[in-house]
């Protein structure tokens, strides 16, 4: 009886659950867009550009379009037409370079024909004289050999101008358009959601915990004792229909979140008078990301402290990363940017944090007074006293599976996938290739940011500097640790960024491997080979490859999360900090005395 | 160069093969009607119960055997015609051997009991017992298990996954009583019942009774109890396969007879785990012992031998593992069901009555002879030293603290142990050796 109520209650959270998760589909879709010339005074502070944009808008003041798609194009199209009108009215024209030339003697190039062939105080020709001054003065005084000659290098001035000079400051250029069409799209969003987004948190976010608590709290009444029965005969947790829905749910997710943001406007307007309540401010994706990460690791957290209610080590850890989530990734940064002090996560490290050293970040850091400085001291000892002390005396495991915010989604939502990592050697080759490779990216970027920073050129060693930070930050810090990263959870476990991707893993991993005194030690001769370890080993390492001949296992991708140790069926693995020497140990299994002498 | 022909992959045969071709180039042969691949054996219920696939109990990957130049041949060996050394299959051409290993492990033993054929009934052995057991128990919703030894709450365990109603029958007073003391197995038989399974004591199976169909219906007890049944479970042990020796002169008594060099009674051809009987075993060993760490000890050292390095099989100090639903078992050295003369006894259990540990010892010296515990990690290197260095159980107590294997952060039960331990008063009291504190554990060695 108590049984079929436990079931009854796990069921009825079920469906909450799933209630709460379709309203919160839903609501993505629970907006129309509504144009005033006020959502463009607010965001496009520029005076050209707002009269213009506004100018452009002005045939959809009054409707009312259903769909974000056509809502969007039709702010980017306005856009994209301001930028054809500045660039009719600014760019210089080829009969103006013709002009430059017709007056220039013998073929030299003079600044001073600039003057003489934009004259006038009308603002187009202020704007062409002082740019093409600002982009020509090196040409100054020089004699070409023809006129073509002559043509093709002033016309390249003249792009220039137009790409540069114009797009940016007299119209739109490609970050300000990314960012103005999420901020127009969710300014100009009418609808259920903006009306009421405290209802519709308590109808999704609400909802759904509630849902998985009361499908959760029920295993408190079971036995401790840890039940992986019929995990790979489960839909989500074998890569089953379920498992891929959900993956590819992720991956939209995580696309959308990076890369197209203003088409997941309602989602970031529901969580407004949260983001205001916390820093008096609107949300932003950003925001709306960490508000959904920190729930899932809390709520999963709490799965996981009943599922390993027997098992100390996993409750005290799971604490860890809830705590380490809820405080410094999400609560301290938020109240930091209320305080007007700069957004800092006290437990974040380069070069997982890859921007840690980029010019802003740097910038800000040192106009924020001493506890600027204090956190740039603080974010440089992480870096090179921090990780390698706390490694040598417990190993990567103080970072990765009781600190890191990564490290804490992956022990927490991730935990039911762990199984889908892929044990082949071949996986563990080409984890080393790709790891490894990260880290040298991550290395290289961050050098050349520094030198850009120090020095001001933009050029580094043949590379420009802004564009490989800019393509680390597209593949690496969205794509890989994003996209793929949680994304792929239930198609190839819970630490695929963790184990192929992070360059933190990387760095803790060689000093976990070389110089640390934490090991997993096998237990004598008492494996059986069941291979339980390795199975539910996320990181992927045929732990019982060791277990079964005798031997500890170092690792360099040990997280040290104990789940090997936890479900070994006879006690064989322990996680442990001890003397350096003797560590690796030899591959001895006992019981056996026949050999004792070949040996 | 000589040929190795090995029957049986499991974890004897297979740790034979790769340690003879660590030890010489020998060609090596390795011949199973059971799988293609040597896979664990124990742990048969995880792919039953889903908590892995067939694919992970493989402890090596399919690569693996072609590398180290170890033939692996999917077929049933029919007969050994041992006068010209061939063997002859079901699939293949006869294959000829210079050295014969016997890896042929057990199978389920039987008693005789009227309608143990019937459809629904079964042994848990093999990956094609798995597979029956599939097969079986679809639409059951009562099952009873007979026997209680490992096998039998491995496969109560394996049933409750399914959602069929256990109920298990035991010879004895309590489950597993012809290997563990009382306490131990009152400590387990509770734990049995709480999660759900109906355990009979005392109770024999008598008669299993079959429907038209020719599939089990229900069981008839010794006390003449009818259970209404659709699965039976028969894990009342397991005994040596040694049915193809029939007609060959290779002697056998209830297992293949060896030597200490694990020779059979027939030149070149040698013997290992399961289905071996040992003419002398070793002291505090029985002669047929069927368990893992056995199959592979016996494994590693007939490799030597045949390698051309003979070595006799001497195993050290016993040592066996299991775990019965949640709580895991290890014993070291001798501490069996009843205590023999000149011995006596220390029994500590925790308040919840699932952690325990028994230290069996000879009463004049104190000597320490045997360990079980339950609930508890222990480190079998400790363990096995304290065995071989005779130390007492005065010395053990003092040290409870080094032989501790449990994960971090549990819950120490040293001290309760030893409070109970001097109570007792088995002689003065013990102190306990002064526990690393956290700082010194983080400098110190």
């Amino acid at each position: 009886m108590v049984h079929s109520n436990m079931e009854y209650i796990r069921k009825t959270g079920l469906i909450v659950f799933i209630t709460g998760i379709i309203i919160f589909l839903a609501s993505f879709f629970l907006a129309k867009y509504s144009y005033t010339p006020e959502t463009v005074d607010i965001h496009v502070y520029e005076t050209e550009q707002n009269m213009l944009l506004k100018k452009v808008m002005e045939p959809e003041e009054g409707k009312i379009i259903s769909w974000n798609i056509s809502y969007i194009k039709r702010v980017s199209d306005a856009m994209a037409r301001v930028n054809i009108i500045q660039l009719e009215t600014y760019s210089i024209k080829d009969a103006d370079l013709d002009n430059i030339i017709s007056i220039s003697r013998e073929l030299k190039f003079s600044l001073s024909s600039i003057d003489s062939v934009f004259e006038g105080s009308s603002r187009e020709a202020v704007f062409k004289r002082e740019s093409f001054k600002a982009y020509g003065s090196w040409l100054d005084g020089r004699v070409f050999d023809s006129e073509t000659d002559m043509k093709g290098v002033l016309s390249g001035i003249s792009d220039d101008i137009s790409h540069y000079e114009i797009a940016g400051k007299k119209g739109f250029d490609r970050y300000r358009t990314k960012d103005l069409k999420y901020a127009l799209t969710k300014a100009a969003s009418v609808g259920p959601v903006r009306d009421h987004p405290i209802l519709f948190i308590l109808l999704t976010y609400g909802l759904c915990i509630i849902g998985a608590v009361l499908y959760l709290l029920p295993g408190i009444k079971e036995l401790p004792g840890i039940k992986n029965n019929h995990i790979f005969n489960n839909q989500m947790t074998n890569r089953g229909w379920l498992g891929i829905l959900t993956g590819s749910f992720l991956i939209i997710f995580y696309i959308l979140l990076y890369y197209q943001p203003e088409y997941m406007t309602n989602w970031i307007i529901m969580v407004d008078p949260v983001s205001m309540s916390l820093k008096g401010l609107e949300a932003g994706r950003f925001f709306l990301y960490g508000f959904i990460y920190t729930l899932a690791i809390l709520v999963m957290g709490v799965r996981m402290m009943i599922k390993y209610r027997g098992n100390p080590y996993q409750q005290m850890r799971t604490g860890s990363v809830m705590f380490f989530q809820t405080a410094f990734a999400f609560l301290i940064p938020e109240i930091l940017l209320r305080l007007n002090k700069p957004y800092f996560d006290f437990k974040n490290i380069w070069p997982l944090d890859y921007d840690f050293f980029f010019d802003n970040s740097l910038n800000q850091l040192l106009d924020s007074g001493t506890l600027g400085i204090f956190m740039l001291g603080w974010g440089i000892s992480l870096i090179i006293i921090g990780v390698p002390v706390m490694v040598y005396f417990f190993g990567k495991r103080w970072y990765c599976s009781w600190v890191c915010g990564c490290g804490g989604l992956a022990e927490t939502l991730g935990d039911p996938f762990r199984q889908l990592s892929d044990k082949s050697l071949r996986a563990w080759k080409t984890e080393r290739v790709i790891i490894y490779s990260v880290l040298v990216f991550a290395v290289v970027m961050t050098a050349g940011v520094l030198y850009t920073y120090w020095s001001g050129s933009s050029q580094f060693a043949g590379l420009n500097t802004y564009s490989v930070r800019e393509a680390y930050g597209f593949w690496i810090g969205a794509a890989f640790a994003g996209v793929v990263g949680t994304g792929f959870y239930p198609l190839m476990g819970n630490r695929v960024w963790c184990r192929f991707g992070c360059p933190l893993a990387a760095y803790l991993g060689i000093v976990q491997r070389f110089k640390s005194r934490f090991r997993i030690t096998t237990n004598g001769g008492q494996c059986i080979s069941c291979g339980n370890c390795s199975t539910y080993c996320e990181m992927g390492i045929d732990v019982r490859w060791y277990a079964q001949r005798g031997q500890n296992i170092i690792r360099s991708s040990c997280v040290g999360c104990g789940i090997c140790s936890a479900v070994c069926p006879r006690g064989v693995l322990k996680l442990e900090t001890g003397n350096e020497k003797g560590r690796f140990g030899k591959p001895v299994l006992l019981g056996n005395e026949s050999l004792l002498d070949s040996r | 160069m000589k040929h190795v022909v090995i029957i049986g992959n499991g974890i004897s045969g297979i740790t034979a093969a790769r340690h003879i071709r660590k030890l010489s180039d020998f060609e090596i042969t390795v011949i199973s009607a059971e799988t293609d691949y040597f896979f664990s054996r124990t742990a048969l219920m995880y792919v039953f119960m889903g908590h892995m696939k067939f694919e992970h109990i493989k402890p090596y990957e399919d690569w693996f055997w072609e590398k180290n130049k170890i033939n692996l041949i999917n077929a049933r060996v029919n007969k050994i015609a041992v006068s010209d050394k061939k063997l002859h299959l079901s699939e293949n051409q006869p294959i000829d051997y210079d050295i014969l290993i016997l890896a042929l492990g057990s199978v389920t033993s039987t008693y005789g009991w009227p309608g143990q054929d019937l459809k629904g009934v079964q042994g848990l052995y093999s990956y094609q017992d798995m597979e029956l057991m599939e097969q079986n128990v679809k639409n059951v919703k009562h099952a009873v298990i007979t026997g209680g030894g490992l096998i039998g709450v491995e496969m109560a365990e394996m049933l409750m996954t399914r959602g069929v109603e256990v109920t298990f029958l035991v010879r004895e007073k309590g489950y597993w009583q012809n290997v563990l003391p009382e306490e131990e197995s009152q400590l387990i038989s509770r734990h049995i019942r709480s999660h759900g399974v109906e355990l009979k004591l005392e109770t024999e199976l008598q008669e299993i009774i079959g429907d038209d169909n020719g599939r089990v219906k229900a069981v008839k007890t010794n006390h003449g109890e009818i259970l209404e049944c659709e699965f039976v479970g028969l894990t009342a042990g397991v005994k040596p396969n040694i049915k193809l020796l029939e007609g060959t002169p290779v002697e056998t008594g209830r297992g293949i007879l060896v030597d200490p060099y694990l020779k059979t009674s027939v030149e070149d051809i040698y013997a290992i785990g399961d289905c071996v009987e040992m003419r002398i075993p070793g002291e505090g060993r029985r002669s047929v012992e069927a368990v893992w760490y056995v199959g592979r000890m016996m494994g590693e050292t007939v490799a030597h031998t045949v390698s051309g390095y003979e070595t006799a099989y001497k195993p050290g100090k016993w040592f066996n593992s299991a775990k019965f639903f949640d709580i895991e078992y290890q014993t070291y050295g001798n501490a069996g069901n009843v205590l023999l003369a000149g011995e006596d006894k220390f029994y500590w259990e925790d308040a919840s009555g699932t952690k325990c540990l028994k230290l069996v010892f000879e009463k004049e010296t104190h000597i320490l002879k045997g360990i079980n515990v339950f609930g508890l990690r222990m480190r079998h290197e400790v363990c096995d030293r304290w065995l071989k260095e005779n130390r007492t159980i005065f010395y053990v107590m003092e040290h409870l603290a080094e032989v501790d294997f449990n994960p971090e952060f549990y819950l120490k039960s040293e001290y309760e142990i030893l409070k109970q331990f001097n109570e007792a008063g088995f002689g003065p009291e013990v102190v306990l050796t002064e526990k690393q504190g956290m700082l010194s554990k983080l400098i110190g060695g």
